[in-house]
C-alpha cells in the first residue's frame, strides 16, 4: 500500500512500487485527465505537477513520490496560475484533437509558476510537449497571454 | 492458456460489402456533394434483419428526431453523422443546424450518432474522412435545421391558437409579436418532433447569417483544456479487465506455444493469458500489470511466409520495396492522357527526367488505439472504439462475434487525433482482439496497444515512386509531361469492391489533374501491391504526389531558364481561380522573391507550390534557411480556396495543423523496414515535428463561390514541395526523396 497526496487529498493505492504514477492515476484512481502517449518521457501527455514542478508521470514510479504533493489536470482550476492558463487556452482556442492538451496545460502552469514572465526562449524550452495536431503556435500564444 | 482460432480474414476484408453496392468511379464519389447518391452501402445482414416496411431506409439527413433532441431547458443535443477528432466538425455542424433552427450553437451538445441509415450523408455512405464532412452535410443539415424550426412554429401555432404565419423565432423561442407571447423550443419539442415534416421549408437568406461564416468558438475547447474530454482510452465499464498485447515480430506469423505461462500467470493482477491471431495477450486488473506480464511472456511463433501480401517476409525492407517500385517493368495503365506526348518529345528542344519517392509514414496520433468489448446479458455486443465508419465497424464486429449487426451497439468517442488512422484496417485495429478476449473471459475487456505496439502495427501511408519526363520547347516552356507512378493506394486496397476502376485514384491524385497548361500529357499508373498494411493518411495520395509533381515542375522551370513562380503563373493563364490564388499567396508573403536573400543575419530562400486536393485549391510559399546543415523553415504562407466556408477560425486552425504535419513529413518522418521489421517503435526514433521546428504559419482564405471543398486535409500537400523548392533555391540541391533529413545539405 502506498499513500499519495493528490490534489490536496490523500489516496492509498495497492500497486507494485515501480508502477508509474500515470497508471496509478488512470487505472487505480480513475483520474483519466492525465494521458498516456508514449510511456518513455518523450511526448509530455502525462505531465503532472510534483511539488509544482512539471513531471512526466509515465516514468515516475509511485515509490518515488514520497511526501510530494501531486497536482493533476483534474484540479487545475483550483490553482490560481492554472486557472489563468486554462482561460488563456480557451481564449486562444488552443486544442484541436485535445489529447496532448492536459499535458500542455500542466507544463504551462509549471513554467509560469517558476517563471511568471517567460521569454520566448523560456517558452521554447519549457513547453517541449509534442502535439501531433501542430498547435505549437497557439500554445505559445496562450502561454504569453496567461503571463501577461 | 486459451488459444483462440485464427481470425476469419473474410471478416475484415474487403472493407465494404459487395452486395447492394453499385460499382462506381471514385470521381463520382468525389464529385460535388450530393451529386451522386449511391445504392445504400449498408453492412451485410442489415437488410435481412430489417425486412418488411422498415427495410426502406430513410433518405439520409432528413429525419429530424434522428438528429435532434431539444431538451426542456432549450439546449440541443445533436447526433452527428461524423466523429470529432480535432477538425472542429462538432462545432461546424452545430453552426449549420443552429443557423436554420435558430438556436445559438453554443447551446449545442454534439455526439457521434450510433449506426443507422439516417447518417449516410457522404454520397450514401457514412464516414468521417476525405475532408467530406462539412461539404457533404452543409445542404442537408441546413435543411434539417429549417425543417425542425418549421415544426416548432407549427406546434406553437396550435398551442397559442394562432396561424403559423403570425409567428417568428428568436434563438430557441417561438414569438407571437402581436400578443407578445413566447414559447421556448424546449416546451414545444415533445409535440413538435411528432409532426409530419414539410419538405418545402424556406432556408435563411445567407446575407442574414449569424453563425455560419463566423469564427464561433469551438464547443469542446474548455473540456479539452481541463482534462474532461473523454476519449476511447478513458472509457471504463464495470467489471472490466485490462488487456495488453504483444504482436508477432513478423506480421503474418502466429503464436503456437508459450514457454513460461505458469510464471507469467503468477504475476501480480494477472487474470488470463491468450493466444490470438498474430499476437499474445494478457488480461489483468490494471493495464500496467497486463503490459508487464505480456512483455514477460516467451512465445513460440510460426515463421513468416517467404512471400505474399498477407505477410511480411523475413527479408523484407522498405529499400527493397522501393527498388521493386523503381524496377517494375509492368505495363502501365493510362491515368491521364492529353494530346500527343510522343510527338512532343520527338520535337523537343530539351528533355529532362527525374525520379521522386516518398516513404512509408505512421499516423502517430497521440492517443494510442484501444477498444472495449462487452457481451450483455441479452446477447448483444457493446463496443467502444475509435472509428471513422461506425456501420462498417459494427458489421465487422458482428462477424467477429458471430452475431447479426443489429446485435452490436457501437459507441464512437472523440478521437485523440486520427489523420486517417481509424478506418478499418483489419489486424491494425484492436477491437477484434477485444471482442475475442471478452468472449474468452466472459468479462468486458479493454484492449490498449502500447505506443510501441502501435508504431509496429499501425497501417501505413504507402511508400511510393514516380518517374517523370518533360519536353521543353525552344522558348523554355514545357510542351509535354510524362509520369509513371508505381505502387498501390488505400482506395484500391480497402474500397476496391466499391470503386472498381483499374487506376487507383488514391495512388495518382496530385500527379494527375494538375491545373497547368502543358498541352501534351501522358500520366500512367502501375499497380504493385505492398505486403505492408496500407492506410489513408491525411491528404492520402496528395501527401506525396504533389511533392513529386511540384518539385519536378520547379526542375522544368529551371531547365527552361524561368523563375518557378513566373512559370506557374504563365501555365495558369486559362485558370483564373488558381491564378488568383497564386497571386494571393505571393501578396500574403509580401511579394514573390525566390532568393537567396539576406534576412536576420543569414541567407534565406523561398519555394512555391500549388495543389488541388479534396475539392479545394491551395497555393503555398515556404521560407527556409540552413542551420548546421539542416533545414530551418521560418514561415509558411498558405492561401486556400475551398469555394465557401462555415467557420473561418476552424479553417485557419486546420490549415495550420495540416501545414505542420506536411512539414513534419518533409523534414523527418519515415517508417523504415529492415529484415522484415519496422525500426522505430516510439517517438524517440520516429521523429515528428517539435516546437523548435514550428514555423510561423500565415493562412489566407478565398471564397470563390465554387462548390464547397474540403478543409481538414488540403493544407498539407503544398508544404513539402514548397519547402523542397526553397531548399533548392537556397542550396542548389534538389531533394527528390523524402524526408529531407536523409540528405546532407551544404551551406551556401
Ligand atoms: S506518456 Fe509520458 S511522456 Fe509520453
Ligand atoms: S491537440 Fe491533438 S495532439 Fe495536440
Amino acid at each position: 500500500m502506498i499513500t499519495l497526496s493528490i490534489n490536496g487529498e490523500s489516496h492509498t493505492v495497492d500497486v507494485e512500487p515501480e508502477t508509474p504514477l500515470l497508471w496509478a492515476l488512470r487505472d487505480t484512481l480513475g483520474m483519466t485527465g492525465t494521458k498516456y502517449g508514449c510511456g518513455i518521457a518523450q511526448c509530455g501527455a502525462c505531465t503532472v505537477l510534483v511539488d509544482d514542478q512539471a513531471m512526466r508521470s509515465c516514468q515516475f514510479p509511485v515509490s518515488r513520490v514520497g511526501k510530494s504533493k501531486i497536482t493533476t489536470i483534474e484540479a487545475i482550476e483550483q490553482d490560481e496560475v492554472g486557472r489563468k492558463v486554462v482561460e488563456a487556452w480557451v481564449a486562444q482556442q488552443v486544442p484541436q484533437c485535445g489529447y496532448c492538451q492536459s499535458g500542455q496545460v500542466m507544463a504551462a502552469t509549471a513554467l509560469l509558476k517558476e517563471t511568471p514572465k517567460p521569454t520566448e526562449e523560456d517558452i521554447l524550452y519549457g513547453m517541449s510537449n509534442l502535439c501531433r495536431c501542430g498547435t505549437y503556435n497557439m500554445v505559445a500564444a496562450a502561454v504569453r497571454q496567461a503571463a501577461a | 492458456m486459451n488459444a483462440i482460432a485464427p481470425l476469419d480474414l473474410s471478416a475484415v476484408t474487403p472493407l465494404l460489402p459487395q452486395s447492394g453496392v453499385a460499382n462506381m468511379s471514385r470521381r463520382g464519389f468525389l464529385g460535388s456533394a450530393g451529386a451522386l447518391l449511391l445504392g445504400v452501402a449498408l453492412p451485410l445482414g442489415r437488410a435481412k434483419a430489417e425486412e418488411g416496411a422498415a427495410a426502406i431506409p430513410p433518405k439520409p439527413g432528413t429525419r429530424v428526431p434522428a438528429f435532434l433532441e431539444i431538451r426542456p431547458d432549450g439546449s440541443v443535443k445533436l447526433l452527428s453523422p461524423f466523429v470529432e477528432g480535432g477538425q472542429g466538425i462538432n462545432t461546424g455542424i452545430a453552426q449549420i443546424v443552429g443557423e436554420e433552427l435558430d438556436v445559438n450553437p453554443a447551446r449545442f451538445e454534439v455526439e457521434c450518432a450510433p449506426p443507422g441509415p439516417d447518417y449516410a450523408l457522404v454520397n450514401g455512405i457514412r464516414m468521417t474522412g476525405g475532408s467530406f464532412s462539412t461539404r457533404s452535410s452543409y445542404a442537408p443539415m441546413r435543411r434539417l435545421g429549417a425543417t425542425a424550426r418549421e415544426m416548432m412554429i407549427r406546434a406553437a401555432a396550435e398551442r397559442l391558437g394562432v396561424q403559423s404565419s403570425e409567428l417568428e423565432t428568436d434563438d430557441g423561442k417561438v414569438v407571437h409579436k402581436a400578443s407578445g407571447r413566447t414559447v421556448g423550443y424546449g416546451e414545444l419539442a415533445a409535440k413538435a418532433l411528432l409532426l409530419t415534416p414539410k419538405d418545402d421549408v424556406v432556408l435563411r437568406d445567407p446575407a442574414t447569417f449569424r453563425y455560419i461564416k463566423r469564427p464561433i468558438a469551438r464547443l469542446d475547447v474548455r473540456a479539452k483544456s481541463t482534462g474532461k474530454a473523454i476519449y476511447a482510452i478513458d472509457q471504463k465499464v464495470d467489471g472490466m479487465l485490462y488487456a495488453a498485447v504483444q504482436h508477432a515480430v513478423h506480421f503474418g506469423s502466429n503464436p503456437t506455444a508459450l514457454d513460461n505461462e505458469a510464471a507469467v500467470k503468477a504475476m501480480p493482477g494477472v487474470h488470463s493469458i491468450h493466444l490470438l491471431p498474430g499476437a499474445v495477450a494478457v488480461t489483468a486488473n490494471s493495464w500496467w500489470r497486463a503490459r508487464k506480464a505480456v512483455e514477460a511472456l516467451k512465445a513460440q511463433w510460426t515463421s513468416p511466409k517467404p512471400t505474399g501480401i498477407d505477410t511480411i517476409a523475413a527479408d523484407f525492407s522498405s529499400q527493397g520495396m522501393l527498388d521493386a517500385l523503381k524496377g517494375s517493368k509492368s505495363e502501365a495503365l493510362p491515368a491521364e492522357s492529353e494530346g500527343d506526348a510522343a510527338a512532343a518529345f520527338a520535337r523537343a528542344a530539351k528533355v529532362i527526367e527525374a525520379e521522386y519517392d516518398a516513404p512509408y509514414l505512421a499516423h502517430a496520433q497521440l492517443e494510442p488505439p484501444s477498444a472495449i468489448a462487452r457481451f450483455n446479458g441479452d446477447g448483444k455486443l457493446e463496443i467502444w472504439l475509435p472509428n471513422q465508419m461506425p456501420e462498417l465497424f459494427q458489421a465487422t464486429a458482428a462477424k467477429t462475434a458471430g452475431i447479426q449487426p443489429d446485435q452490436v451497439i457501437v459507441h464512437s468517442p472523440m478521437l485523440g487525433g486520427f489523420f486517417g488512422r481509424h478506418f478499418m484496417y483489419g489486424p491494425s485495429n484492436p477491437f477484434q482482439q477485444a471482442i475475442l478476449l471478452a468472449k474468452a473471459t466472459g468479462r468486458p475487456v479493454k484492449v490498449l496497444w502500447s505506443r510501441e505496439e502501435e508504431f509496429l502495427n499501425d497501417a501505413l501511408r504507402p511508400l511510393s515512386h514516380t518517374r517523370f519526363r518533360a519536353a521543353l520547347g525552344a522558348d523554355g516552356y514545357p510542351t509535354a509531361i510524362e509520369a509513371r507512378t508505381v505502387g498501390e493506394g488505400p482506395i484500391g486496397r480497402w474500397f476496391g469492391a466499391l470503386f472498381n476502376t483499374p487506376v487507383d485514384s488514391s495512388a495518382v491524385e496530385g500527379v494527375v489533374e494538375k491545373p497547368y497548361a502543358i498541352p501534351n500529357r501522358k500520366m500512367e499508373f502501375v499497380k504493385l501491391a505492398h505486403p505492408v498494411n496500407i492506410a489513408f493518411w491525411r491528404s492520402v495520395g496528395h501527401s506525396m504526389n504533389d511533392f513529386f509533381y511540384e518539385g519536378f515542375l520547379d526542375e522544368i522551370a529551371l531547365a527552361g531558364g524561368k523563375d518557378p513562380f513566373e512559370l506557374r503563373l504563365a501555365l495558369l493563364k486559362d485558370k483564373p481561380r488558381q491564378k488568383k490564388l497564386l497571386q494571393a499567396v505571393a501578396d500574403l508573403s509580401g511579394g514573390w522573391k525566390r532568393g537567396p536573400y539576406e534576412a536576420e543575419g543569414g541567407k534565406r530562400a523561398r519555394g512555391v507550390s500549388m495543389a488541388s486536393p479534396f475539392g479545394s485549391e491551395t497555393a503555398t510559399i515556404a521560407e527556409v534557411s540552413l542551420e548546421d546543415g539542416s533545414t530551418r523553415v521560418h514561415n509558411i504562407w498558405v492561401v486556400i480556396d475551398p469555394g465557401s466556408i462555415v467557420n473561418p477560425a476552424i479553417v485557419k486552425a486546420q490549415v495550420e495543423s495540416a501545414a505542420a504535419l506536411g512539414l513534419s513529413t518533409a523534414l523527418f518522418e519515415q517508417v523504415v523496414y529492415e529484415n522484415g521489421v519496422r525500426e522505430a517503435k516510439n517517438y524517440d526514433a520516429y521523429q515528428i515535428l517539435r516546437r523548435e521546428n514550428m514555423p510561423a504559419v500565415h493562412v489566407g482564405i478565398i471564397e470563390s463561390g465554387e462548390p464547397m471543398g474540403g478543409i481538414g486535409e488540403p493544407g498539407l500537400p503544398g508544404v513539402p514541395p514548397a519547402v523542397v523548392n526553397a531548399v533548392a533555391a537556397l542550396t542548389g540541391q534538389r531533394i527528390r526523396s523524402l524526408p529531407i533529413s536523409k540528405t546532407k545539405l551544404s551551406g551556401v
